[in-house]
This record gives C-alpha cells, sequence and structure tokens, in this order.
C-alpha cells in the first residue's frame, strides 16, 4: 500500500517513476532474453543449429513469461494488498482466481438469454474485430465483477467477524474458505481440465523469429493498464488514500474519519477484481481451466508479493513477473517438474535473507 | 457441583467419585494411561454389538482403528504447533511423509537395510524433527503468518522431491516390501489387525502422556503464553523463537513418530499419500476436536477419521442398494473437503474453541468478544454524551 510518488527534492530531478519503471521493466526483460539463449545453448550445445534454435525459442519463452507473469501479478497483487490492510494471508485468493477463470467460462459459452444478441454460446474464436472486442470486455467485466463481489462477501462472512480474534482464527477460515470454493468448483465441473473457447483467432507476429501469439500482446497490454489503473487509484483517489491510511494505522485512520469495513470491503473488491482478469487470461491463452488451478497458483502469486515486499503494489507486480521468469527458466532447461520446488526455495530465500522483498525497503513505507 | 452431584447419586456416590477425582487430580500421567486402556478394551467390544456391527466386520473394524489411531497421534502432534504454541502449520503431512520414507529406509529390501522397529520409531522422530528445525529456523523469527505459507510450501514440496528424485524413492510407485515391525513375541501380518491395534494404543498413550506432561511443564506454559501475547511473553524473558522452535519441531517429530508406524503398517510407501489433502484434514480434526485440549483432539481426530473412512463410504453403499432417489447418486466421499471447508469456517466463526474446548483457550477465544462488548459500551457512552 504505498505510493511511489516520492516528494523529496532529489526525487523531482528524476524521471517519472512509470517511466523509470518502464526503462528497467525493459532491460530486465532483455537480459532474460539473453539468459534464456545462453542457459538453452549451453544446456544442449552440441544439437544442429543449437544457437540458431536457442535464440527462436527463447523468444517464445520471453513472450511466455511475460503473460504468466502478468497472471501470478495480477493475483499477486490481491496478496498483497489484503496483507497490506488487515495483516491477513488470504489463503483462498488462488481459488478466486480459479473461479474467476471458471466465471469467464460460463460466460462465454452458456451466457443467459438475455445476452443471446452477442452471440455467445461460443466454441472457438471470433474474426470480426469488434465483436471480438465487445466480447473480450464484456467476458472481463463479467468475470472482475463476479470475482470481486464473492471475495466482498468472503469477506464479509469469513474473516469481518474475526477481525478481533487471535490472529491463527482468520488463517484458519481463510483455509476453510479455499478448501470450499475449490470442492464446490470440483463437484460443478468434474476433475477434468475444462477447455475453454479462445477467442482471439491465432494471428502470429513474427518476432526475433518466433512467432508471438495476438492474445498475448493482448493479455500483456490489459494487464499493465490494470495495473497502472490501481496505481493511479490507490495514489490518487480519496479511497486509495483511506486504504493507505488504513494500511498504515487503523484505529487513526479511522479517528480521521475513514470507513473501515468500506475501506476494507473495497480493498477486497479490487483483489477479487484483478482475479478475475487474471482468471480470464488464464482461460484465454492456455485454453484450459481446473479446478485445482488455484492453490499452485496461489502459492506462486504469494511468493511474487513477499519477493516485492508483502504491501508493496509495484513490488508484488514485479515479483510476479520474476517468479514466472524464473519457472520459465526452468521449463527452457527442461527441468520444467522442479519449477514449484525451486519457487519454494525462492521464498524461504527471500525470508531468510530479505524478509522485507527485494523492494520492501527501496520503495516500501511499512516495516 | 457438590451439591448437584449428591442429587444424583447419593452421599456415598459423591464421595466415590470425589475420590477418583482426586487420584485422576494428582496422578494425571497414570489416569491416561488407564483411559486408554479401557478405551483399547472398549472399542472392539462395541465393534461386534450393532449398530456398529452391521456396517463391517470386527476385522476391518480393527483395522480402522489401527488407522485412526495414526491421524490420532497426528492430530496429538499438530495439536503442539497450533493448538498449544498457536501456530499455524499447513504442511503438516510433509513431517508424515519424512516420517514413513525413513521407515522405508530403514527397513525394506530396497535400501537393504533392515533396522529395528523401536529403534527406527525414535530415528523417524528425530529425522522429522531436523526438517522441522531447518524449515522452522528461518521462519519462526518472522511474524506467524509467514510460517504458514512456507509451511504450505513445504508441504507442497516434499511430495513433489519423493515424485520426481525416481533414481532414490522409485518415484510414484513408491518404496515398497517395507518389513512389518519387529517386536518380540508379537507377529504383526496382514490378515491378523489385532498386533497393530495394541500397537497403535500403546503408541498413542505414550505421546499422550508425553504430550500432557510438556503442556503442564515450564515449556508449556511458554507455549501457551507465546499463544496468547508474544510480546508480553518476550518482554517476561522467554526467548520466543527457540521456545517456537521447539513446539514446531516437537510436531515435526510427532509426525515423523506416526510415520514410521503408518509406513510399517501399509509397508508401502508412494508421494500420493502425503498429498496437502492430508494436511488440511488434520487441521480440522485439530479444530473441531478443540485446539489446545489433549483429549479433545485425540477424539476430534478418532470420530472425523471413523466418520470419513466408515460413514460415508457406507453411506455411499447403504443408499445405492436401497436404491434412495436424490441420495444414491450422490457421492458422500467427494463432499469430504467442502464439510472440512465449511467445518473449519464455522467453526472459527461460532465456537473457535473446538467441540471439546480446554478452558484456557475458551477465555482466549471469547476474550474479543468481551473487547467488542466494552467497545460498543464505550459508543454508547458517546452517543448519550452527544
Amino acid at each position: 500500500m504505498t505510493s511511489p510518488r516520492s516528494s523529496t527534492p532529489v526525487a523531482q530531478r528524476r524521471l517519472p517513476f512509470g517511466v523509470r519503471l518502464a526503462i528497467w521493466g525493459v532491460v530486465g526483460i532483455l537480459l532474460y532474453y539473453v539468459f534464456l539463449v545462453a542457459a538453452q545453448y549451453f544446456t544442449n550445445p552440441d544439437a544442429p543449429d543449437a544457437f540458431n534454435n536457442s535464440i527462436k525459442t527463447s523468444a517464445q519463452q520471453v513472450s511466455n513469461a511475460l503473460v504468466l507473469g502478468a497472471i501470478y501479478a495480477l493475483v499477486a497483487l490481491g496478496y498483497t494488498m489484503v496483507y497490506g490492510i488487515i495483516e491477513l494471508i488470504n489463503f483462498a485468493h488462488g481459488d478466486v482466481f480459479m473461479v474467476g477463470a471458471f466465471v469467464s467460462l460460463f460466460f462465454l459459452t452458456n451466457a443467459p438469454a438475455p445476452l443471446d444478441f452477442l452471440g455467445l454460446h461460443l466454441t472457438g474464436s471470433i474474426a470480426e474485430p469488434i465483436v471480438l472486442i465487445i466480447v473480450l470486455i464484456a467476458a472481463f467485466l463479467v468475470a472482475m465483477a463476479f470475482m470481486g463481489l464473492v471475495n466482498v462477501t468472503i469477506e464479509r462472512f469469513a474473516y469481518r467477524p474475526l477481525r478481533h480474534a487471535p490472529r491463527v482464527a482468520p488463517l484458519i477460515t481463510a483455509i476453510g474458505v479455499s478448501l470450499i470454493l475449490q470442492n464446490i468448483m470440483q463437484i460443478i465441473v468434474g476433475t477434468g481440465d475444462r477447455k475453454v473457447p479462445e477467442l482471439v483467432p491465432n494471428i502470429k507476429i513474427g518476432f526475433l523469429g518466433a512467432d508471438i501469439r495476438l492474445i498475448s500482446i493482448v493479455i500483456f497490454l490489459v494487464a499493465i493498464a490494470l495495473m497502472t489503473g490501481l496505481q493511479f487509484f490507490v495514489s490518487r483517489t480519496r479511497l486509495g488514500r483511506a486504504m493507505r491510511a488504513t494500511a498504515q494505522d487503523q484505529q487513526a485512520a479511522q479517528l480521521m474519519g475513514v470507513d473501515l469495513n468500506l475501506t476494507i470491503a473495497m480493498t477486497f473488491l479490487i483483489g477479487g477484481a484483478l482475479a478475475g482478469a487474471a482468471g480470464v487470461f488464464q482461460g484465454q491463452y492456455f485454453g484450459f481451466v481446473r479446478f485445482d488451478l488455484g492453490f499452485n497458483a496461489g502459492l506462486k502469486a504469494f511468493t511474487a508479493a513477499v519477493l516485492g515486499g508483502i504491501g508493496n503494489l509495484t513490488g508484488a507486480a514485479i515479483g510476479g513477473f520474476a517468479i514466472a521468469f524464473i519457472e520459465v527458466f526452468t521449463q527452457a532447461v527442461g527441468q520444467a517438474r522442479w519449477s514449484q520446488a525451486i519457487v519454494f526455495v525462492v521464498l524461504i530465500v527471500v525470508l531468510v535473507f530479505r524478509p522485507a522483498g527485494i523492494f520492501g525497503q527501496q520503495i516500501g513505507e511499512r516495516a | 457441583m457438590s451439591g448437584r452431584l449428591a442429587n444424583i447419586g447419593g452421599p456415598g456416590f459423591t464421595s466415590f467419585r470425589s475420590r477418583v477425582r482426586d487420584i485422576a487430580e494428582t496422578h494425571r500421567s497414570l489416569t491416561i494411561i488407564v483411559a486408554m486402556a479401557i478405551v483399547g478394551l472398549l472399542l472392539p467390544i462395541l465393534a461386534t454389538v450393532p449398530p456398529f456391527s452391521i456396517f463391517q466386520p470386527q476385522d476391518v473394524w480393527l483395522n480402522g482403528f489401527s488407522n485412526a489411531g495414526v491421524f490420532v497421534l497426528l492430530a496429538l502432534g499438530l495439536n503442539i504447533v497450533v493448538g498449544l504454541a498457536g501456530l499455524l502449520d499447513l504442511g503438516y503431512a510433509a513431517f508424515f511423509a519424512i516420517g514413513a520414507y525413513a521407515y522405508a529406509y530403514g527397513a525394506s529390501p530396497f535400501s537393504g537395510i533392515h533396522a529395528p522397529f523401536i529403534a527406527m520409531l525414535l530415528i523417524g522422530a528425530l529425522v522429522a524433527a531436523t526438517f522441522g528445525v531447518l524449515l522452522g529456523a528461518p521462519t519462526l523469527r518472522l511474524r506467524g503468518d509467514y510460517l504458514a505459507i512456507v509451511t504450505l510450501g513445504f508441504g507442497e514440496i516434499v511430495p513433489i522431491v519423493f515424485l520426481n528424485a525416481e533414481k532414490y524413492t522409485e518415484g510414484t510407485n513408491g518404496i515398497g516390501g517395507i518389513y512389518p515391525p519387529d517386536i518380540p513375541f508379537v507377529e504383526f501380518g496382514i490378515l491378523n489387525p489385532w498386533p497393530f491395534y495394541g500397537l497403535v494404543i500403546v503408541l498413542v498413550a505414550i505421546v499422550m502422556v508425553f504430550i500432557y506432561r510438556l503442556q503442564e511443564s515450564r515449556i508449556g506454559r511458554a507455549w501457551m503464553a507465546i499463544r496468547e501475547d508474544e510480546l508480553a511473553a518476550a518482554s517476561n524473558g522467554l526467548n520466543t523463537v527457540t521456545t517456537k522452535l521447539l513446539a514446531f519441531a516437537l510436531g515435526a517429530s510427532t509426525a515423523g513418530f506416526a510415520g514410521v508406524f503408518n509406513a510399517a503398517k501399509l509397508t508401502l510407501v508412494s508421494p500420493d499419500q502425503f498429498l496437502s489433502t492430508v494436511s488440511f484434514s488434520i487441521l480440522a480434526m485439530v479444530v473441531l476436536g478443540g485446539m489446545g485440549n489433549i483429549w479433545g483432539v485425540a477424539l476430534g481426530a478418532f470420530v472425523i477419521y471413523t466418520i470419513q473412512i466408515v460413514l460415508l463410504k457406507q453411506l455411499n453403499a447403504f443408499f445405492g442398494e436401497l436404491h434412495v432417489p436424490i441420495l444414491q447418486d450422490i457421492n458422500f466421499v467427494q463432499y469430504q473437503f467442502l464439510l472440512y471447508g465449511l467445518a473449519l469456517v464455522l467453526m472459527m466463526l461460532f465456537r473457535p474453541e473446538g467441540l471439546f474446548p480446554s478452558q484456557r483457550r475458551k477465555r482466549e477465544l471469547h476474550a474479543a468478544d468481551a473487547g467488542e462488548a466494552e467497545a460498543s459500551a464505550v459508543a454508547a457512552l458517546d452517543e448519550s454524551i452527544t
């Protein structure tokens, strides 16, 4: 919950924060690309045409990593906002993401009758650009609104009554809610993968010898837009200021006239909406959803939030991309089955050496 | 209190009861052993009496009781961490797995070693405790919540490691042909459930006495002090990190203990026995039974395990045979974790002290209500002023 805008005189002479972040982001992606090329080349240097192949597949993998990172980042933002404001690890958040993916699936395949004019009940992509954009926006809005409301409901019934209880109590209800969401979905949709119609036509754009899917560009841009919007909301609006104040000191914020319940509910609403958007990404990019998707995604997103310094929005977003980079790297060198374990080791290492997160002290105001 | 009792049983009865209570109060460890002996004798008899005998024969019941005993051990161990020290461990099954694999390496044709069972019980507990310390030492310095997420991750990773390190663990197939316990004069076999049943009763009794004595010791009081107010405990000179670490390690070692028994009973260990669902089941047992109360936790684990294994499965068969219209299509086993989730949420909201609460924990968990009452009184006062 921090505003990266700094009002110290030194900072005013620097470039705006967003521009600096973008520059560092591009530098980071390029470095990662070079690193991937090297890693893939040295994994198997004797293969024919090894160098050209590694250049090609690396570009592909960078685009995968950016999409995956966008998903983790959006989920991680929900974790970090909730932790920042009420100091609760919301274990159910990963499952909120999973349910969001299913909501977009249901919307696209079984939209209710009044929406028939949209021509839903889809099975594949939409060629007409205007219809595609409308349906995509509708899918995002439905998933985001629904998951926002679900998250607020969870807060109202499972966490709010326990706000003054011993710390372990809301953690236990959070695990309970996670089990409930997961098993309700399992009962509704079964245990197998469910196919999601991929709306965006499979157009490929050549880039550094790799074919980048159009959908991955769409996802990346939407994610950046959402994160910028969130940053704006938290740093510039009244409610955003209330959220930051509550995160710093609940009692003091209340004395200053902040409506605590409303502010916390807003935090859950936004977190749920972002997770819902990430759910749409999951369906649209990978083309499937499964009931137990939320568990691993949640664990990774939480690691991302810790990596970026819990309570720190920018940190969580960067952490999400960092975790995705690590995961794609393990896939690139052919050790995908260990990716989960490596992410966990990262979590432990960060907690041991830098419990405030990599960016915790640089931008964060919270101890 | 005594007046009410006198009305029930007459004066002679009251004096007998109070004498029994006096003895029980002064020799609590002995009481636990006697109570476990009584339970151990009663259960096989109960299994032969309707309505229990309708479900399944006595041998199957006994086998189920031995498995339930494993979960009682696990719940007792997790109770040290969650109930006594107030730390949330969400990957408890990992230590169960470590204990089980330790036994698999110590007593199976796979490793070619055959260490004695009793020694392996201690070694399994020790190995699990070591992992507990390794995991807890960096994490417990931080806020308590971090432990929850780290253990959740650990609980995920340990089965993955056992699954992926095929060279050392035989991957998905697991390590089979593990030797059953070798205790003199007792023949452990698959067909005869009695030895395992007797063994698990003894193990549960030992662990219960051990935990009870810990709970009433200086360490136990330190755990409860930390649970209730860590800052106050630290300012009274408690080393909170070491004390929490001790709770975590002892919890882990109990799981290791249970893991050794389980491996010896099943003669097979494989990664899918230790998924995170096991951790959540044990947590539900501890929460339902009553965090912090040994008997409550043990009873909670026993009842939930029996319901889960016997009743839910039998209900399916039962309704299926009778062709009850809607109920026969419901797979009750499928709802198990939904029920656990609901139980966790509802218990925390409405009865956080569990079904069989410890008095102290109950007071503590309801302190929040008292605080709220105070706050509303203050608010009312404010209103009356303005």
